[in-house]
């Protein structure tokens, strides 16, 4: 911090006087233990980003020897995953992961921006507070308890809603599900269970307090005047919203939401609790059948031998890839639009 | 205190002064903190408007009813919705026969809001009571909490088995990794903000990433550097360095925050009194910061706890007790709720639940716990943490006007 820089002072004196013009420097005296405490913290520092630089590395050291054998660009086409038949890519588990992450978001980003709206223009007093917390204990419950509310609550209650969807708009190819007679009068809804919609849905969940926290922090930092000028002017709540708060808050939506991705992209063990695992490129979610990167490697990891167990992490590695660059993008937007926006107290 | 005199708002004493006894005006500590300041433009609490979200609320849910269970045109689990978009639409009406167009989409646009934050806290509400219903019977048995899963077969009663095997892997595990997190998170915390510089850049952008490394992937590194080269074997040490790899991002970006709430007048303070920066650090910015910090720890440990992925790919899976971390498998409770889970048999699945709830009930007593140490917001005091500083202050009071007496004495003697 700039607390510590050396500074320099010019005082300002008759010119005659030379000698006493010059600049006095103000030098900051380490003392040993000053000198012993920036070490010790350097140190640690040092061993975190040697911890986290060397996740990478070992995932891509383990994971090369697996996509040298079939080549890389077989390793990102392939739909299958038979590693001891040396068949295998990650094109439909990839393709797999991007579909419930974006499932999740398309649920998620407009509950998070309508909740943090509601926790900071809506709600006041207790109720705000009441409403932060809870959306943080929300963030701490653990991904198998999700799992589990989404394999056994959700999906029973959700599936005719699903059937709904498949019935009246089966038409667009998305929404389309194979083996079901709309016109049989059973209620038959095994197709519908385990799909790429219900995990996107029990994510979604995962993914909201995350992304209501960031966007709360950004919306109440738009600025009181600007709010209250609005108002002046004759707008309502939502005019001032939509013309003060949403264009100010524009970094932190857009960070949140990404985010959210990051994370809904890294999700393993609720999806692993609901889907049933395919290896298909396929784009219908709400039929039965779906797979991503992280269930598939908690789900393969025990069956595999040393050359399987390198394929799981060139997988992983391509997770990471994809995570890291979806978290860098956020956290350089949400640093964006905060730049400027503290001031020392 | 001995405060006698008038004195005016810049504290200019305006009275009568004895010229023979030297007094100290102190500010008023003691003073309650007042009222929060009110927010000055409240819109649309009306008792008209609120009459009217009533009434479309009794309309709304009334075609709901006749439309599903009175007239049996659309199924009856579809009650709630129908009766939600008839509340919008009715509501919506209402308003419009008063009000202006801009007004109608100011308050269409308020239920929505309402509606997204009332989804959220049903959802959390809905996982919590789900959890908790499907797992009390198991939890019921105190054998649970006192028996590991030795000997138990699939057709067992639940007064056999539990989850003291979990319970145990869960604490040494959990311990382990704060062992290694606390100490090595702090003091990076400390660095990003204490001593900064461009290397501080790079570690704060790396960490921030981090946070969102999927935990799957942090087993499988434990698993690829530390089961597979050096102990060639599951245990609950490789489990505990998974733990912490997760842990590790989200305990220094908490602490971080907490650090940059520290005004940087405090440290100057400390600066211009001729401490050092160690001085400053330990003496001004910790304690400053504890109860912030202790909060970071604790929802660090929260999260912690209850991460599954990448304890599935490093502890193994055990039902019998294992005391010794670094040796043989050692299920942790969520990995416990999980295979329980998945086995075919209802008492299995029971306990799964069981053990899920418990689970549950842990991190919200340690989410309780981290609210009650460090209030609503990190960095802020509380009115009673307030009055104890006050009082801690007052208490040295008599000290520094002793001094000031012994150093008035000694003058007058010269």
């Amino acid at each position: 911090m700039s607390t510590f820089a050396s500074a320099t002072l010019t005082p300002e004196r008759p010119a005659d006087e030379a000698d006493l013009a010059k600049p006095r420097t103000l030098r900051n005296t380490y003392t040993g233990s000053d000198h012993a405490f920036r070490g010790i913290t350097f140190t640690g520092g040092i061993i975190v980003l040697a911890i986290m630089l060397l996740v990478g590395a070992f995932l891509a050291s383990n994971g090369i020897q697996a996509v040298n054998e079939v080549g890389l660009g077989k390793f990102l086409t392939t739909a299958n995953w038979a590693p001891e038949s040396n068949d295998f890519g990650i094109a439909a588990v990839l393709l797999g992961t991007v579909q419930i992450a974006a499932v999740a978001l398309l649920v998620a980003m407009p509950l998070a921006l309508g909740t943090s709206l509601f926790i900071t223009e809506v709600a006041g007093g207790w109720l705000r507070k009441v409403l932060t917390s809870m959306v943080d204990l929300l963030a701490a419950v653990p991904s198998v308890v999700f799992g589990l509310w989404g394999a056994y609550m959700l999906q029973p209650n959700i599936v005719d809603f699903s059937k709904w969807i498949s019935v009246w708009f089966g038409w667009i190819p998305l929404f389309q599900v194979d083996g079901v007679d709309p016109a049989s009068p059973l209620r038959d809804t095994v197709p519908f269970t385990a799909s790429t919609f219900i995990a996107g849905l029990v994510v979604a969940m995962m993914i909201v307090p995350i992304q209501t926290s960031i966007m709360t922090e950004s919306f109440r930092r738009a600025p009181v005047g600007e709010r209250e000028g609005a108002f002046a002017l004759g707008a309502t709540r939502w005019g001032m919203i939509r013309t003060v708060v949403l264009p100010f808050g524009k970094g932190g939506i857009i960070g949140g939401t990404m985010l959210g991705l990051g994370r809904a992209l890294g999700e393993t063990i609720a999806i692993y609790l609901i889907i049933s695992p395919v290896f298909e490129i396929k784009f219908h979610i709400l039929e039965k059948g779906a797979n991503s990167i992280a269930a598939m490697i908690a789900l393969k990891y025990s069956e595999s031998n040393e050359f399987a167990m390198s394929a799981l992490m060139a997988a992983g590695f391509s997770l990471f890839l994809m995570t890291m660059v979806v978290n860098f993008t956020a956290s350089a937007i949400i640093a964006k639009s905060r730049s400027g926006a503290d001031s020392e107290g | 205190m001995t405060v006698l005199e008038h004195h005016d708002a810049v504290g200019a004493v305006t009275g009568p002064v004895a010229a023979d006894a030297p007094r100290t005006f102190l500010p008023q500590l003691d003073r309650e903190p007042g009222p929060a300041e009110q927010s000055r433009i409240r819109p649309g609490t009306s008792g008209n408007a609120k009459l009217a979200v009533a009434g479309a609320a009794a309309a709304g849910l009334s075609m709901g009813l006749l439309l599903t269970v009175g007239i049996g045109l659309i199924p009856a689990g579809w009650t709630l919705i129908v009766s939600y978009l008839w509340f919008v639409l009715i509501y919506s009406a209402l308003v419009f026969m008063r009000e202006q167009y801009s007004a109608v989409r100011d308050r269409f646009m308020t239920v929505l809001m309402v509606s997204a934050g009332v989804t959220v806290l049903g959802t959390l509400a809905l996982v919590i009571g789900f959890v908790f219903t499907r797992g009390q019977e198991p939890l019921a048995y105190w054998n649970f909490f006192s028996q590991d899963m030795t000997g138990v077969g699939p057709l067992s009663g639940l007064d056999q088995g539990g989850i003291l095997h979990a319970l145990v892997g869960t604490l040494q595990q959990i311990g382990i990794a704060l062992a290694i997190t606390l100490p090595l998170g702090l003091t990076t915390a400390i660095y990003l903000n204490e001593v900064g510089g461009r290397f501080a850049k790079v570690v704060r952008t790396v960490v921030e990433a981090m946070t969102a490394l999927p935990s799957v992937v942090a087993g499988l590194f434990i698993y690829a550097s530390v089961v597979m080269v050096i102990t060639h074997q599951t245990n609950g040490f490789a489990a505990a360095l998974a733990i912490t790899v997760l842990m590790l991002p989200i305990m220094i970006r908490s602490a971080d925050v907490v650090l940059r709430l520290v005004p940087g007048n405090l440290r100057e303070a400390g600066l211009a009194l001729g401490a050092g920066q160690w001085a400053v650090v330990w003496h001004v910015v910790l304690p400053t910061v504890r109860s912030g910090l202790a909060t970071a720890v604790i929802l660090a440990t929260a999260h912690g706890i209850g991460e599954t992925a990448p304890v599935l790919l490093t502890s193994g899976f055990t039902g019998v007790m294992n005391l010794n971390p670094f040796s043989g498998p050692q299920t942790p409770l969520p990995l416990a709720a999980l295979e329980l889970v998945r086995s075919p048999v209802p008492q299995m699945v029971a306990r799964g639940f069981a053990t899920a709830a418990f689970l549950l009930f842990v991190v919200l007593i340690l989410f309780i716990l981290a609210r009650w140490v460090g209030g609503q917001e990190a960095g802020k005091a509380t009115d009673a943490q307030l009055r104890r500083m006050a009082a801690r202050s007052r208490q040295d009071l008599p000290r520094i006007e002793k001094n000031y007496h012994d150093f008035n004495y000694q003058q007058e003697k010269e």
